[in-house]
């Protein structure tokens, strides 16, 4: 069996398998061999779960004999962010409060992907809680970008990022609530979906900010995105924020818009997310991609959002009071690291003190305060009240341009991936790395990001697609498209130009 | 603890000042489920059995509300006359305690469920006393925490607190009235009357057991003096999970003597919170509101707004049981009882025993007679509710009919009783165990009769003379012979046929 299989797309690897031509076992052992070869240099797991990996291949190879019919993504492995709680395997959402905890359950995303019988590799590596924009915060170490040894894979899910772009996993699932799922697909070179809040079920995703976290698809295409979206989609009666409607034709749409004809759509740049602060290797590459889709017959035009400016500090009001809140429960009382004081009496506060204080990073502590400060009595009108307002505000912009065009587009984020280390005293910095990606998370509508090619330093640019709530096919619409164009481009994928990392 | 104080007489401080109260109440609902979470939490499980990742607070659980304690909580607001909120949101209110898994407790904060109603109490004279309602929202109840080698399970000097989430997540109702002003000297007993009034209704909703020696429902008591009925309104303290209807009373007249006392010093009352001692029947300080945390509350994020339709409030409505006082009207005018005989049987707690005896065929005088009297005076021998006495309305009924049909009469009924208590079956089967049936036979009453008059002619003389005073000495003489099972109208009868003959 041929080490290339790793290089196919999920669905081609999901063919493979249903037509009988590999087993699931060939498949993950595969991606376990390409883990143990690029992992020392690119550490995008916390934990391989080898074993329990292996024992499910064995199963969906199992089901497939005993003629059960399965989905298209039967038997392909899948890495998961290790913020989403997995039954029996280690999940520590990247922090040392959590270390060596294992969870009692499943996320319900984890049930459905186990249902599907995808096998799991492994958790991969995220900023602390999913804190930061580089995975620099991670109490696991630095995920590594497979374009550049010495640059951040993005963040906080550079470790699903990095983990799909040096083909250690053909599909990882991301969690993105500021953009952490498109600002890392951006950097990497790889497809990343914010599905429609409450579109995928946050049952079992340790909160970092429960209005605006949401899981979605990390994949090399987007086809491949549409599958797993719809194995983790739906309705879930766990999550009272679940939304109670279907999922949608969403690979039907990516396969139409495959067909590369885009005729009659209308595309909206958003003006507030391009221009100024936009590096002009991102920018190049943003408006070639805009000149395909009106090849492929998009009507595009500018649109306007007044309010988006004001979404990155209204965001970093609304998502560390919501933290500052969430994180509470880590206390060293029922799960987790238990730290007691080094003198005096060990009273339950003292080691709830001396617990967080040993267990939290710097960033993580930063966002407490600050949420706690929004939400104190006094301060909760001006900061958290106003926050609020503005959401509300982003939301009318949505709405409005809604209204005129079918999808919004811009760059996913303003840089490629910067160098480590070049942010990390910096926060406000690294915060407007998310600028473009906010909005989408304030007003709960989805978003993609999609390569659109190399800057001129040779990094990937991302090119993210939004569109209203729940019509989240749109963006499997217009990315497929644009992404068949593209290739056509470039003559093959973009991520056949990366490094080829085979190990040192 | 608190500083040793002189308590003004309570009499002598409802004289200089004028109190008014504030009182929230928490209850229990007796849901099968927990407010946001399918554990069970049943009373008396063992410690940490009845959880979920949910009621844990496990990292990514989720809370889902839970619809019948929605219904409960609108029930609750409808008997006290609330508006039901259109729209309504939960709220984090947020603290750190071992006891509470997440170290927030969902609540309801500025938009509660139900809001701006009242509830008429009815005070042991017959007064109507009217308790406004600011509002009732829902929350979750926090976990039990038992604080081991501390003096008196206090967490001071503790060497270990044990902590068990089973009612962590059970839900709650939290009634809070607006302040209660006018009681007077009355303050205590408004207290413990609107406390009973509220339970009275969980009852009859069936929305709780109720049960307060379970802490199913928890009295927080508001008190502040002031010096006049215009005056501001005092500092208040807030005397925390008193759960007992006697213990609300003691700690108003408490609290009324405690404030007094610090006022007539010429200082002010702190605003903190007290603990309630059973014991001793006093409060002591427990920590300042001053201090009180920021809660820092914002709307819960992991839920969705509550909104109950109309119709479906209307549905509710309209299945609402006859409330306690409108039952207690209905019965009064159906059994024909005069105000403190009604207030007696509702003071007794017989009002469901004599509607049961009523409705299993007797009069309602017959069974007031029964359960108020002879049942009522063994309860209290016993020391035990006039409801667990091992008789049932069935067998009173039974008794009464013994009676009605002359088979026993008043003195035995209370023996027959006795037997049914000590587990000797329903009352014929005491009767006929016991021989007590009244003895009919008359040739048996005419010998004793007999005997006994020709033991006193005189007597026979008097009678025949038309003097009838000594007839009762016969009658008496021959219920003696006869361990009372004669019919005393049938004995006076045979004793004039005998004297006239």
């Amino acid at each position: 069996m041929s080490n290339d299989v790793v290089r196919l797309s999920a669905a081609d690897q999901g063919a493979l398998f249903a037509s009988g031509e590999v087993s699931s076992v060939e498949l993950t052992r595969a991606h376990l061999d390409r883990i143990e070869l690029v992992e020392p240099q690119l550490n995008a797991f916390i934990t391989v779960s080898a074993e329990a990996a292996m024992q499910q291949a064995a199963d969906a190879d199992a089901r497939r004999a005993a003629g059960e019919v399965l989905g298209p993504l039967a038997g392909v492995p899948i890495a998961v962010k290790d913020i989403v709680v997995t039954d029996g395997i280690q999940t520590t959402a990247g922090s040392k409060i959590l270390e060596n905890w294992v969870p009692p359950y499943d996320a319900t995303i984890v049930e459905k992907i186990k249902a599907a019988g995808l096998p799991i590799l492994g958790k991969t590596n995220l900023d602390e809680f999913a804190m930061g924009s580089s995975t620099e915060h991670s109490a696991y170490g630095n995920t590594r970008n497979p374009w550049d040894l010495d640059r951040i894979p993005g963040g906080s899910g550079g470790g699903s990022a990095a983990a799909v772009g040096a083909y250690e996993a053909p599909l990882a699932i991301g969690t993105d609530t500021g953009g952490s799922i498109r600002q890392p697909a951006s950097v990497t070179g790889t497809v990343g979906v914010k599905p429609t809040y409450g579109g995928v079920s946050r049952y079992g995703l340790i909160a970092m900010a429960s209005s605006l976290d949401q899981a979605g698809p990390v994949t090399r295409t987007v086809l491949d995105s549409a599958l797993l979206h719809e194995v983790i989609g739906g309705y879930d009666h766990r999550d009272s924020t679940s939304l109670d409607a279907p999922v949608g034709e969403l690979v039907a749409a990516a396969r139409s818009g495959a067909a590369g004809d885009l005729r009659g759509v209308r595309i909206g740049v958003v003006k507030e997310l391009t221009g100024e602060g936009y590096q002009d290797g991102v920018a190049s590459s943003f408006n070639q991609a805009l000149d395909l889709l009106r090849t492929a017959g998009a009507e595009i035009r500018e649109v306007s959002c007044p309010n988006f400016p004001l979404a990155l500090s209204a965001y970093y009001l609304i998502m560390p009071s919501e933290a500052s809140s969430n994180l509470a429960k880590f206390d060293g009382m029922r799960f987790g690291l238990r730290v007691e004081p080094e003198s005096g009496p060990v009273t339950a506060e003292r080691v709830m003190a001396a617990t967080r204080g040993a267990g939290f990073g710097d960033e993580v502590k930063r966002r407490i305060i600050l949420g706690t400060y929004a939400l104190s009595a006094g301060y909760y009108d001006a900061y958290y009240g106003s926050a609020q307002k503005v959401r509300t505000l982003i939301q009318r912009d949505f709405l409005a341009a809604f209204g005129d065009v079918d999808v919004l587009v811009s760059p996913t984020a303003p840089t490629t991936a910067f160098k480590f280390g070049e942010k990390l005293d910096d926060p406000l910095a690294m915060y407007l790395n998310d600028v473009a990606t906010i909005p989408a998370n304030l007003a709960g509508v989805p978003g993609m990001s999609l390569p659109s090619g190399l800057s001129d330093d040779g990094l990937p640019v991302g090119f993210q697609i939004l569109a209203p709530v729940k019509a989240d096919d749109r963006l499997y619409r217009v990315g497929a498209a644009l992404e068949v164009l593209l290739e056509d481009s470039w003559g093959g994928p973009l991520l056949a130009k990366a490094p080829a990392l085979e190990g040192k | 603890m608190s500083k040793v104080v002189d308590l003004v007489d309570y009499d002598e401080a409802i004289a200089s000042y004028d109190p008014v109260l504030g009182i929230e109440v928490h209850v229990e609902l007796g849901t099968r489920t927990k407010m946001f979470c399918p554990a069970e939490g049943s009373f008396g499980a063992r410690p940490n059995s009845e959880t979920t990742p949910v009621s844990l607070g496990l990292p990514g659980s989720l809370p889902v509300v839970n619809a019948q304690a929605v219904e409960y909580a609108i029930k609750i607001g409808l008997a006290l006359n609330c508006t039901i909120a259109e729209t309504c949101r939960f709220a984090r209110k947020n603290y750190f305690y071992p006891d509470v898994p997440k170290n927030y407790q969902i609540s309801q904060y500025d938009e509660p469920i139900a809001f701006d109603g009242y509830l008429d109490v009815e005070l042991e004279d017959g007064t109507i006393f009217r308790v406004d309602i600011e509002r009732a929202h829902m929350e979750e109840d926090a976990g039990k925490n038992t604080h081991v080698g501390g003096d008196g399970g206090r967490i001071h000097g503790a060497t270990y607190s044990l902590v068990d989430y089973n009612r962590a997540g059970i839900p709650l109702v939290e009634i809070v009235t607006r302040p209660i002003e006018g009681a007077g000297a009355r303050a205590p007993e408004v207290a413990r009357a609107y406390v009973q009034t509220l339970r009275d209704i969980f009852r009859a909703l069936e929305v709780s057991e109720a049960k307060m020696e379970q802490g199913n429902v928890r009295a927080d008591i508001n008190l502040s003096l002031r010096p006049t009925p215009q005056s501001p309104l005092g500092v208040r303290s807030e005397t925390k999970n008193v759960n007992s209807f006697r213990s609300i009373e003691r700690a108003v007249r408490y609290e009324v003597s405690r404030q007094a006392a610090i006022l007539d010093a010429g200082e002010k009352v702190i605003q903190e919170t007290r603990h309630w001692h059973e014991d001793t029947g006093e409060t002591s300080s427990g920590r300042p509101k001053s201090d009180a945390e920021d809660y820092r509350y914002f709307p819960e994020p992991d839920l969705a707004p509550v909104s109950p339709s109309r119709q479906w409030v209307e549905q509710i409505r309209e299945s609402l049981p006859e409330l306690p006082a409108a039952r207690r009207r209905r019965l009064q005018t159906d059994w024909g009882y005069s105000d403190p005989e009604m207030r007696d049987v509702i003071n007794a707690g017989a009002l469901d025993l004599i509607e049961s005896t009523v409705a299993a065929g007797t009069t309602p005088a017959a069974a007031r007679k029964w359960w108020m009297g002879e049942l009522a005076r063994l309860a209290k021998e016993q020391d035990l509710a006039l409801g667990d006495l091992a008789i049932s309305p069935q067998q009173v009924v039974e008794l009464q009919e013994l009676i009605d049909a002359g088979k026993i009469n008043d003195k035995l009924a209370r023996q027959v009783i006795a037997g049914v208590l000590s587990g000797e079956g329903g009352p014929a089967a005491v009767v006929a165990a016991r021989g007590l049936e009244v003895v009919s036979d008359d040739s048996l009453l005419l010998r004793v009769i007999d005997e006994t008059l020709a033991a006193q002619p005189d007597i026979v003389e008097k009678i025949r003379g038309g003097n009838m005073g000594p007839i009762g000495a016969i009658i008496g003489a021959v219920m003696k012979a006869t361990k009372g099972q004669a019919d005393a109208g049938r004995a006076r009868q045979l004793v004039m046929e005998r004297v006239n003959a």
